[in-house]
């Protein structure tokens, strides 16, 4: 397959999956926010919704603290992001899944989210 | 308590960490969380597992059981267990008491086989053993027979006792160490949803405690439209953290439920049960 073809292949699924305008080239802030909101609240990725109050999402559950003034609870953003690679290292016991360390996520992923929740 | 308890060896032992403690006092650790976690939840109600939290749900939930959903599985149940083997038995030539009014002693240890039976193992042993096939485990006829001998059993307080074994034991401390162990790629014990955020909300749904778990099974479930026997629901609960379901009637599974239904021990049988 040649490269444009790889390229505009990626593209569309990209849209197809977020709705967005991938380019190819770098994401855009706005995009990896958006990117980051939709892994979030996806049953089959974060799913952090499943446990945490998250501003606008659904029927969010209660197992986790809200995600509120995260720069204030998180003023390194490195910080957060190890929760979400790996919660039992704060806390081994948590019912938080390790999204990093057992490959629920993967580290682009991770990013993306970690955007996100930085902004929240 | 345990330290008055405890004499000489037994105590150097424990205070080790290498004996654990006696189930009795599991059972009623496991008892005295739940209660003082949930106060306003009567001693008895434990049976009605997520509804015994939620006022709103019991009240649909007491509706729904005015036209129970497993009727059907009840009466093809009790055809079942009445019709002749091509021997001529019945599954009450297998029983204790012609199978009538005997849920609330399983699962036991057999300490002849040296290994836990559960109502669904003894169902189909008895099939076996009077030359017919086995039934599958999770859904179907066997839930249909179990769910008619719960049914005759209704009322009667769970008795699992743990004889004097040393297998019997170490079947009960596996079903525990089970029951508290992380597993799947979300890494969730059964303890973590059922007894840590029990009440707690993943999603739209309420997680229910563990105390009383067993007692209704199997259970006519709407989200199958049919109904299952509980390792059937351990499969679902297993999925759910993307563990790999292990084999229904296989060693983890019946000393999980003897474990578990160790703990319900004094809760009445109240199957089948209708849930969401
Ligand atoms: C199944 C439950 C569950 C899921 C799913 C979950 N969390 Fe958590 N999370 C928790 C719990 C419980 C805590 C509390 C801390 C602990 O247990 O150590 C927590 C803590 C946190 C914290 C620390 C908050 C603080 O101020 O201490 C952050 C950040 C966080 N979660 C982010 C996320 C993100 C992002 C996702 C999704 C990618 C997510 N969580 C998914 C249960 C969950
Ligand atoms: C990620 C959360 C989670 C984990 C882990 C989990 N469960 Fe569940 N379980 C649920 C939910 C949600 C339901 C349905 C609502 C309810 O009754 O709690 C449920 C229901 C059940 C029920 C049926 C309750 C009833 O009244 O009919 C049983 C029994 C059960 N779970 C046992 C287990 C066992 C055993 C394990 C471990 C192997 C386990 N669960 C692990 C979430 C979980």
């Amino acid at each position: 397959m040649s490269r444009f073809v790889t390229a505009a292949l990626a593209g569309v699924i990209l849209s197809l999956a977020g709705g967005l305008l991938a380019t190819g080239t770098a994401m855009g802030a706005d995009d990896a926010m958006a990117k980051g909101r939709e892994l979030a609240f996806d049953r089959k990725k974060g799913n952090c919704l499943a446990c945490h109050m998250i501003a606008d999402g659904d029927l969010p559950g209660n197992l986790g603290p809200p995600l509120i003034a995260m720069k204030a609870r998180y003023p390194d953003k490195a910080a957060l992001r190890a929760q979400i690679w790996d919660s039992t290292v704060s806390n081994p016991r948590t019912t938080m899944p390790p999204f990093g360390k057992h490959g629920i996520l993967s580290d682009e992923e991770i990013d993306l989210v970690t955007e996100y929740i930085y902004s929240l | 308590m345990m330290k008055r308890l405890c004499i000489g060896l037994v105590c150097i032992l424990m205070a080790a960490g290498v004996v654990s403690a006696a189930p009795e006092d599991d059972r009623q650790a496991f008892v005295n969380y739940f209660q003082k976690r949930f106060p306003n939840v009567g001693a008895d109600a434990w049976v009605n597992g997520v509804y015994a939290l939620d006022k709103a749900s019991y009240e649909q939930w007491v509706q729904i059981e005015e036209f129970p959903p497993y009727e059907l599985a009840l009466g093809e149940g009790e055809e079942l267990f009445n019709t002749p083997f091509a021997n001529g038995k019945t599954y009450a030539d297998c029983f204790p008491n012609g199978g009538v009014g005997i849920r609330q002693t399983y699962p036991y240890f057999d300490t002849g086989l040296g290994e836990v039976v559960t109502l669904e193992l003894a169902i189909n042993n008895c099939r076996v053993k009077n030359g017919e096939e086995p039934l599958g485990y999770k859904k179907g006829k066997i839930a249909a027979l179990s769910g008619y001998m719960a049914y005759t059993s209704r009322g009667k307080v769970f008795d699992i006792e743990i004889p004097d074994d040393p297998r019997a034991m170490a079947a009960y401390e596996n079903g525990k160490k089970f029951y508290y162990s992380k597993r799947g790629q979300l890494n969730f014990s059964c303890a973590d949803c059922h007894v840590t955020n029990a009440g707690m909300q993943v999603r739209a749904d309420k997680l229910s405690p563990a105390l009383g778990h067993p007692t209704h099974f199997p259970v006519y479930r709407s989200k199958w439209g049919a109904m299952g026997t509980l390792h059937r629901r351990f499969d679902g609960c297993n999925k759910q953290v993307r563990a790999k379901p292990l084999p229904a009637q296989g060693d983890e599974y019946r000393n999980l439920e003897y474990f578990m239904t160790y703990m319900s021990n004094g809760l009445e049988v109240n199957g089948p049960g209708a849930r969401k």
